[in-house]
């Protein structure tokens, strides 16, 4: 008999905001793929990365941090058609988790960035910033859980989720979960959707700036914050470039 | 003839303010304009500038020969026309720097000039700051972020004296400055702006930064246009009359 795959439906809390649509055409094997990353105790590893493309793309990934071990992942969702990444992440013992996240896009696709961070053990910490940039008939989610285990004592966990939409046809979900069964524990989370600040726009105008440059700049500033944590200017250039070149592409 | 307004009329969310105003300011001249709190004094501000939603609906503005109203606002910059604001905009994540680079920069490239390179533009900055006695280092913090009403409108006339505008139309320039700032300001103000070939309008509710940017001309606005004008003596009276006595 052949394993049946458990594929989602709306009713799963993780993929309540996906389009179901675009997933119903995507063949059941996908739903089954997940990558599988260990980092060795004290190990530090660096993901950056760029997803997306004219087509749709589900990515998942499952990381392992081992004691001590710190894991970074930077990523930009920046394609045309429906994209998830989807990150659970098991925190032992004094493990770090950083995570900056990018949506950017206009049309009329979803994109989102699900995130599962598991403090298995006491002293491990975690955070995530997530920002979204949409305009036309997009989409962007972030649909962020956090799980703290019993004996996870002295846990920092922190998830930030800001959604800047620059049309009226554009959309943004947040949805932070917390379950915390241990009781000394910082688990700070925060979301904010708004448009461009038409003042600041005005104000640049007045200074010479056209309304693309100010577009660009006030972007920029805006999406900065899930960079920052990233020590390589060279690979946080790369990353707001790739941001910054969907904009420019938007009719 | 710098700056010419013909019988402007101008309207904000359907509401009419600037009623048919006149005011012509020639090369070299600076003028105030004073008037109560809701004569439209910094309605007339932004249309110059072209603010969104500041509605013009009869009369022209012409600047050095062009159609002021048919540009954008950034066109006006490059024009050559600086709007001081009385409530300047903080803009988290972008510095001071950066924000007057891009904009000296893209005025620039509008007018076919080059643009000037970081160490080009940082000793230029430096430059200006120090006339208007600002530490270099805020220059390097987010604009207007955390700035005093002060430390904003000292911002605001480094900018201008990066930028080095034509014409300057100055709104409350003189607002939230102590003494001592006023005074910065002031000199700031005719170092940048006091030449033959360039021209000021001073938009202001007290007399005192007069003192130290004497205006050629005056201006009483009152109910959306000017209502009476004269020369520096006729600040003096406002200050001791009041706008009740001089408008009515």
């Amino acid at each position: 008999m052949t394993e049946l795959l458990a594929l989602p439906t709306q009713r799963d809390e993780e993929w309540r905001y996906a389009d179901f649509a675009v997933l119903q055409g995507l063949a059941p094997e996908r739903f089954g793929e997940w990558k599988d990353i260990e980092l060795a105790p004290g190990e530090t590893r660096r993901h950056c990365t760029v997803l997306g493309s004219d087509a749709p793309e589900l990515h998942r990934v499952r990381i392992t941090v081992a004691e001590g071990a710190r894991a970074e992942m930077f990523a930009v969702i920046a394609g045309s058609d429906y994209t998830r990444l989807e990150a659970q992440i098991r925190l032992a013992k004094g493990a770090h988790f950083e995570f900056g996240g990018v949506t950017i896009g206009g049309g009329e696709a979803t994109r989102e960035i699900v995130t599962r961070v598991t403090h298995a053990e006491p002293d491990a910490t975690s955070r995530q910033v997530v920002r979204a940039v949409h305009w036309g008939g997009a989409t962007g989610n972030f649909l962020g859980r956090i799980e703290v285990a019993r004996d996870a004592q002295k846990t920092d966990a922190a998830q930030d989720f800001k959604g800047l939409l620059l049309g009226r046809g554009a959309s943004a979900n947040a949805k932070p979960e917390l379950e915390i069964f241990a009781d000394d524990v910082k688990c700070a989370h925060g979301a904010a959707i708004g448009q461009m600040d038409e003042r600041a726009r005005f104000y640049m105008a007045a200074r010479g700036i056209p309304p693309d440059l100010a577009d660009r700049l006030l972007v920029r500033a805006f999406i900065a914050d899930a960079f920052t944590a990233m020590d390589d200017p060279g690979e946080q250039e790369k990353l707001l470039a790739a941001v910054l070149g969907v904009l420019e592409a938007r009719a | 003839m710098m700056l010419t307004i013909a019988d402007l009329h101008a309207q904000v969310d359907g509401k009419p303010i600037l009623d048919g105003l006149s005011l012509t300011v020639n090369a070299g001249e600076v003028h105030a304009i004073m008037g109560p709190n809701g004569a439209g004094k910094s309605t007339l501000a932004y249309v110059l500038g072209g603010r969104p939603g500041y509605e013009v609906t009869a009369g022209s503005v012409t600047f050095a020969g062009q159609d002021l109203l048919a540009l954008a606002p950034h066109e006006r910059a490059a024009a050559g026309l600086f709007l001081g604001f009385q409530y300047p905009v903080e803009i988290p994540g972008v510095s001071n720097v950066q924000f007057l680079r891009e904009a000296l920069n893209a005025q620039r490239r509008a007018r076919g000039e080059e643009p000037l390179s970081g160490a080009e533009f940082l000793k230029l900055a430096r430059g200006k700051a120090a006339l208007l006695r600002m530490d270099i280092e805020m220059l390097k913090r987010p604009v207007n972020v955390g700035f005093s009403g002060g430390e904003k409108k000292r911002a605001e006339m480094v900018q201008m004296g990066i930028l080095d505008p034509a014409f300057a139309v100055l709104d409350e320039t003189d607002s939230g400055l102590d003494i001592d700032a006023l005074r910065i300001v002031g000199e700031g103000i005719n170092s940048i702006m006091r030449r033959p070939d360039k021209g000021v309008l001073l938009i202001t509710h007290y007399q005192r930064l007069l003192g130290y940017v004497k205006p050629d001309v005056v201006h009483v606005l009152s109910k959306g246009r000017i209502v009476t004008s004269g020369g520096p003596e006729l600040a003096v009276q406002l200050e001791s009359e009041g706008y009740e006595a001089v408008t009515a």
